[in-house]
């Protein structure tokens, strides 16, 4: 039997190492696509005609009220039945696992980002706004110049709270066979039957990276805190 | 010729679903003069001074800016149609707009605040917009709190730089809107001391307040306004002096009530 140290500075060390850069890309490229796009849809809910508004909505509820790991499994195995025509030809979604997965995580990010974003919106005091188009900014100057620096530091905290969810929503994604840490980890326990030092090693790491997370969030408070909102 | 009004306001009212707010308000504002909207709450006095700022949209009736029609106009068939939005621009850049919470953008210092729309909206280099905004602040007495963000400012000092920021637009006419209300006796004497010295450069000012001391000694028209209407308009002295509106006395005796004698 090997111990915690062997595994990883042994010949498993690379394959886990490469589970660890897989699982480092898909949590922060997924998080980015997924807040990217939760941003535009609490942009499209909120400026947008009231239609979009109730079909993001329906977007936001399908995705919230169900598991990660069932949107995954239908994502990978169900993408290929679904088929557009263009003309002669027709495209499916059939992926590769890892883009599966990354584009699976930026969607289940989404939903719950934009809910971030929308509620981060309606935290913004209205007189901002109003003093923005009394001096003449347009929308589009006010989102940018205003709400969005604003909604930043008030959502900053749940933003680094959603974000460490993602990172260990990344650990589903081995199910369907994305080779990232708890697909390599796994495959050490059942050729070892070595599940505890296995799963203690993926346990330590994603904590690891919760508390380097954690303390870059608490880093960024602390600088925007002084642009916490005045009060008379 | 006589020029227009700056503020001229014919027939306006405003709903908000079914009450009726502001039941036909004429008000003209003379150039050059500070006009006081007074009025118990509820009143309307801050939904009119809202609708000439085009924070609201009147229901119904006609607002110029120095003349020209703000956000509606006459037809050619004496309908009352919306202006574009080049229009409302281009009017809307001759006010300035003070708030009772300042509204001040928390994410930038004083100087950001006050700069912003020089560079944003009027297209001015970063340095040229900080060299104006360090001027407009130096006016109102704030120019070494320029780097400090609106939280490290006491509410006086925020809406001393709130004043800045309208003022550094260089507006043709300035609202207030209950400018005092939030703070404390001792910030509300800096603030009124910031308004009293714009009115001495011959500023336009319309201003809702309940600060009566202030609309007595500055104002050189008070219009009173009651359920959302008109009851009195005229100078102080016809407007405080006796015989006075029984609503006026009712009004006043609250005043009273509060040690404020001494102000009138």
């Amino acid at each position: 039997m090997t111990s915690l140290l062997g595994y990883v500075t042994g010949p498993d060390g690379l394959n886990i190492l490469s589970g660890l850069i897989n699982t480092i890309i898909l949590w922060l490229v997924g998080s980015a696509f997924g807040a990217v796009i939760g941003f535009l849809i609490a942009v499209a809910r909120r400026y947008g005609p009231r239609p979009l508004d109730l079909l993001l909505l329906g977007y936001v509820e399908v995705i919230r009220g169900t598991p990660f790991l069932v949107q995954a499994y239908l994502l990978y195995f169900g993408g290929p039945y679904l088929c557009a025509g263009f003309g002669e030809t027709s495209v499916c979604l059939t992926l590769d696992p890892f883009a599966a997965g990354l584009l699976g995580l930026s969607i289940y990010g989404s939903a719950y980002y934009s809910e971030l974003f929308r509620t981060g919106f309606d935290a913004i005091p209205r007189g901002h706004i109003e003093a923005a188009t009394t001096v003449g900014l347009d929308r589009l100057q006010t989102l940018r110049r205003i709400i969005l620096p604003e909604m930043t530091m008030l959502v900053l905290p749940s933003m680094v709270n959603m974000t460490i969810l993602m990172l260990k929503e990344t650990a589903v994604l081995s199910i369907i066979s994305v080779k990232e840490l708890k697909f390599q980890v796994d495959i050490i326990g059942n050729r070892d039957y070595a599940f505890v030092e296995s799963f203690t090693i993926l346990a330590l790491v994603y904590w690891a990276l919760v508390e380097i997370c954690g303390a870059l969030g608490r880093a960024a408070e602390a600088r925007l805190s002084r642009y916490r909102f005045a009060h008379s | 010729m006589s020029l227009a009004p700056a503020i001229r306001a014919r027939g306006v009212v405003k709903r908000f679903g079914q009450t009726e707010v502001l039941t036909g308000i004429d008000l003209d504002a003379p150039r050059g003069e500070v006009t006081c909207l007074l009025g118990p709450s509820g009143s309307g006095k801050s939904t009119l001074l809202r609708c000439i700022a085009l924070l609201e949209e009147a229901t119904d009736g006609l607002i110029e800016i120095d003349g020209e029609p703000l956000g509606f106009a006459l037809g050619p068939n004496g309908e009352r149609m919306r202006l574009p939005a080049a229009s409302i621009r281009q009017v809307r850049s001759k006010i300035g707009m003070v708030f009772q919470q300042f509204n001040l953008w928390p994410h930038m210092t004083a100087l950001g605040n006050v700069s912003e729309a020089l560079v944003t909206v009027r297209g001015m280099s970063r340095k040229d917009a900080e060299a104006k905004a360090m001027a407009e602040l130096d006016k109102v007495g704030l120019a070494k709190r320029a780097g400090h963000y609106p939280s490290e400012l006491s509410g006086g000092q925020q809406q001393r730089v709130a004043i800045a920021r309208a003022l550094a637009l260089e507006p043709k006419i300035m609202l207030f809107d209950e400018p005092t209300s939030s703070l404390d006796p001792e910030l509300t004497g800096e603030v009124l001391n910031v308004m009293r010295s714009l009115a001495g450069t011959g500023m336009t000012m319309l201003v809702v307040t309940h600060e009566i001391g202030f609309a007595a000694s500055v104002g050189s028209k008070i219009v009173f306004l009651d359920h959302g209407k008109i009851l009195v308009e005229g100078t102080p002295d016809t407007v405080f002096g006796k015989p006075r509106h029984p609503r006026i006395d009712q009004f006043l005796d609250t005043y009273l009530d509060r040690g404020a004698a001494g102000l009138l």
